[in-house]
């Protein structure tokens, strides 16, 4: 019989340990599903972890699109992470991811066609406001009347992609695009893009952001006592009010920075890679954000390689549907085992397992 | 009860001993309890005593050893084999619903309930023969934590037990109430019924009991009858080492330093108590014992003074200078530090270093951190300097607080907040779950602290420790702040009053 018996202190081992299980038990789980799927499973996660990166014949598309793919899901994901440390559950960094990308397109279109440098700056600006105002309502509803900024914020995700929806249809459709529905191509357009700043590799303004906010989030956590505060806050509550920490100014402070740097990633994306404001401009960022989050344990750089690796399935699932045939709902089920496992093997940082038969009254 | 030695053994418990990962529990412990015999289960905190206990009431089995019942081998699998053998248990912590009446919750502790009406006609029949009044129809909301426990003591005597199992009883009463408890007892114990007693208050038990058997380390260290021994040589037993009691120096009271008046807070807990009308002063110098049974507003007074809930304007003063909106960092610039009662989660976070959590309270008094940013070796020497200066025993300051046992930590949360050169010290339950010689050290640090000038409150609900450490004493009931007293010339009885009596049922054993 198998029983689970509690660490008198978390195991620093596992805690390393834990991510690389879960992603060879994901390895695992998956190849079993997908050889029933009538696959070979060893090429299945062959093409998915390894041709995107490696195989000549894929790797000069698909080597640029794992920074395009990681930049957003780092930049969303670092902000996310700050807010579960504290114990918020910024669920709906979808709905902020598009609401940066809505308000930034919308002023750089508002200016459309001024050339000026300061356009760019400007659109920053407002993708970050866009981003942080949608995270404001969950925030404020909750501090004022105590609503779940987990329900608030997802539902709000609905709202963003009508909006979205609205706006490339009507106010931000492209004058001269036919009546097709869209905006004007952003990517196009000198002042507004968001290009590629050194070809080949995929790397553009949102993956230094990306960088920049994981450096400064490691600091503030190791050293600045904002970082001391959302920790104390996560693990011990009632310490964390003891210690001066006002829990609705940490909600506010964790929900703005999770909902601007979302928004943020929206800007980089509708200027960049997406191009313009689109009915399907979002993918998925900010819900596959919050597994990267927990797949990098919460830890800035943690998170950095989740979303390498993120990005890595990503890419890697498009070519296995591409090029193996595989539905699109095995590579989702196959990102959501990730996760599962995650979050199932964390069980060893916390406990460790015994094997017998010796039973003890509870 | 006169202990007569022709009465028959009724349990006999012999080398048992039960190891968990990391600590042995109880080693080879023997001793026996006759028929009728008050028997007192002493020592300190981790001595043992619980996990001992347990194994009679079924819930922990022994790795090894064995025990007797009335001649019969006796090793219960789950409590109710207990119950069924007679065996019953009161623990300190009660199991009842509030929302339930007094009856409702007897019956949901038996195997086969009686109806409702027959067993309340049950609880009023024993609650009149045992002196413990107590309405069956009552929710048990209502009730004091002194009327709770009768719930349990009645809800174990409806089995007619043959040995009753009290852990530390006490705790939640008045000394009237502690009376009305020890008259029950002796009365049950006249009867027949054995008590075997858990406590660490030495008066107490050389009050009412027959028998002691004092553990230590989980191992039997000696056996004595308590009326022959005193307190001390009992507490000398326990501890394993001789003590001291802490010395005060003579000092002069200066001027006052914390004015507290007209203090009226809403609890923010659930079922908490609120705060009415408080008021009061402590001057430089001065320690201010604040006693009271659990629940009647400690916590909400500590959380009042430390600034996590806000107060009203003018209501809160240190030094002359009003500090009523201000916040727990604001009120630690102005002079005030707080050690609340519950160590790991509220003092201290459990998984975070001694460096961690001396920053927590630390940072602004100490000028831990500049310009928002932590300055981490200064933090460690002030941790380090904690350690040293209040003994606490850990490998180091980088070990999370909750490997730290209750005493060390407790030293060093006192010990953090005593560090900061405060000009008024608010300290809730300084030496809960503490061991003797911590305690020792931790009382002797406060009076210390006073007798540099500072001010203190000490919220306990130990009066041996207030009575021992106060210049002034008060008490809280139902949120109610009595007019704070000189301690010298106050008797035990006018205590007891103070505290809110025996709440209306002083009568109780004189109706019989």
């Amino acid at each position: 019989m198998l029983r689970l018996e509690k660490r008198p202190s978390p195991s620093r081992f596992w805690q390393g340990a834990t991510p690389v299980l879960a992603v060879v038990l994901t390895m695992i789980a998956g190849g079993i599903m997908f050889a029933l799927l009538g696959k070979n499973p060893v090429e299945a996660i062959r093409t998915i972890f390894w041709d995107p990166l490696f195989n000549a014949q894929y790797a000069s598309y698909s080597r640029p699109q794992l920074l395009v793919k990681a930049g957003p899901l780092i930049l969303i994901a670092t902000g996310l992470s700050l807010g579960f440390r504290a114990g918020i559950w910024n669920i709906g960094a979808e709905g902020q991811y598009i609401m940066g990308a809505i308000f930034g397109a919308g002023v750089g279109l508002a200016l459309y066609p001024v050339e000026t440098r300061l356009v760019f700056p400007l659109m920053i600006v407002a993708g970050i406001f866009g981003g942080w105002l949608w995270a404001m309502i969950p925030a404020i509803l909750k501090t004022r009347f105590r609503t779940n900024e987990i329900l608030v914020s997802l539902l709000l995700v609905y709202v963003a992609q009508n909006i979205l929806a609205s706006m490339a249809l009507g106010l931000m459709k492209n004058p001269e695009g036919g009546g097709f529905p869209g905006s004007r191509n952003l990517s196009q357009i000198p002042s507004m893009a968001n290009p590629e700043l050194i070809p080949g590799t995929g790397l553009h303004w949102g993956v230094v952001a990306a960088i920049i906010v994981v450096i400064a989030a490691y600091i503030m956590l190791q050293r600045h006592i904002l970082g001391f505060q959302i920790k104390l806050a996560g693990q011990a509550p009632r310490a964390a009010r003891f210690a001066g920490v006002s829990p609705e100014r940490l909600t506010v402070l964790c929900m703005g920075i999770s909902g601007g740097l979302a928004g943020l990633a929206g800007l980089f994306e509708v200027t960049g890679p997406a191009g313009q404001i689109s009915i399907d401009f979002n993918t998925g960022y900010g819900f596959t954000a919050i597994i990267v989050a927990f797949l990098g344990r919460l830890n800035p750089l943690g998170i950095l390689l989740a979303g390498l690796l993120m990005a890595l399935t990503y890419i890697g699932g498009e070519l296995a549907s591409f090029t193996l045939g595989l539905p699109s709902a095995a590579i989702q089920a196959f990102q959501g085992m990730l996760l599962f496992f995650l979050l199932a093997v964390d069980l060893l940082t916390n406990f460790r397992i015994r094997f017998g038969t010796k039973k003890e009254a509870v | 009860m006169t202990g007569e030695t022709t009465r028959p053994e009724l349990l006999a418990v012999s080398g048992v001993t039960k190891a968990y990962p990391g600590v042995v529990a109880n080693s080879d412990v023997s001793f026996s309890i006759k028929a009728g015999e008050v028997h007192a289960l002493l020592g300190e905190n981790g001595a043992g005593k619980s996990t001992l206990v347990k194994m009679i009431y079924g819930l922990v089995k022994p790795d090894s050893g064995s025990m007797r019942l009335s001649g019969a081998a006796y090793a219960p699998n789950e409590p109710r084999q207990a119950r069924a053998s007679g065996v019953a248990m009161v623990f300190q912590h009660f199991s009842l619903f509030e929302a339930l009446s007094v009856a409702e919750n007897v019956a949901l502790g038996m195997e086969n309930p009686p109806k409702l009406r027959d067993l309340a006609s049950r609880i009023r029949k024993v609650s009149e023969e045992y002196g413990l009044p107590l309405d069956p129809d009552r929710m048990v909301g209502d009730l004091s934590a002194g009327e709770r426990q009768r719930v349990e003591i009645i809800r174990c005597l409806l089995q007619d037990p043959k040995l009753l199992i009290m852990d530390e009883p006490t705790s939640v009463l008045t000394p009237q109430e502690v009376d009305i408890l020890f008259k029950t007892l002796r009365q049950l114990s006249a009867e027949g019924t054995a008590i075997l007693y858990i406590s660490h208050k030495l008066e107490e038990i050389r009050a009412l009991c027959d028998e002691a058997t004092i553990l230590r380390r989980g191992k039997v260290v000696a056996t004595c009858t308590p009326r022959d021994r005193s307190a001390r040589e009992m507490a000398e037993l326990m501890v394993g080492a001789t003590l001291t009691p802490p010395e005060r120096g003579t000092k002069a009271k200066g001027d006052v330093a914390l004015r507290v008046a007209g203090l009226s807070v809403a609890s923010p807990i659930p079922f908490g108590t609120s705060l009415k009308n408080i008021g009061f002063s402590v001057a430089k110098g001065e320690v201010l014992g604040i006693a009271g049974v659990a629940g009647n507003g400690q916590d909400e007074l500590l959380l009042a003074l430390s600034g996590e809930l806000r107060t009203a304007p003018g209501t809160l003063s240190i030094d002359g200078a009003d500090v009523s909106a201000l916040g727990p960092n604001d009120r630690r610039r102005a002079g005030l530090v707080a050690a609340p009662e519950e160590r790991l989660g509220h003092a201290a976070a459990p998984d975070m270093s001694l460096v961690e959590n001396a920053l927590l309270s630390g940072a602004t008094r100490q000028g831990l951190v500049k310009n928002g940013f932590i300055d981490w070796p200064a933090t460690r020497s002030f941790a380090e300097g904690i350690v040293k200066d209040f003994d606490v025993r850990t490998p180091g300051t980088h070990v999370a607080a909750r490997a730290l046992s209750g005493g060390n930590l407790q030293k060093f949360v006192v010990g953090r907040e005593l560090s900061q050169a405060p000009t008024v010290i608010v300290i809730n339950q300084p030496t809960w779950g503490v061991d003797a010689a911590a305690a020792a050290a931790i009382r002797q640090a406060i009076l210390d602290r006073a007798a540099t000038g500072a001010a203190v409150v000490v919220i306990s609900q130990d009066l041996d420790e207030l009575l021992e450490i106060a210049d002034n004493f008060a008490a809280l009931n139902e949120g109610r702040l009595t007019q704070p007293r000189p301690v010298a010339g106050l008797t035990i009885d006018e205590i007891g009053l103070m505290m809110g009596g025996a709440h209306g049922m002083e009568v109780a054993h004189h109706a019989h």
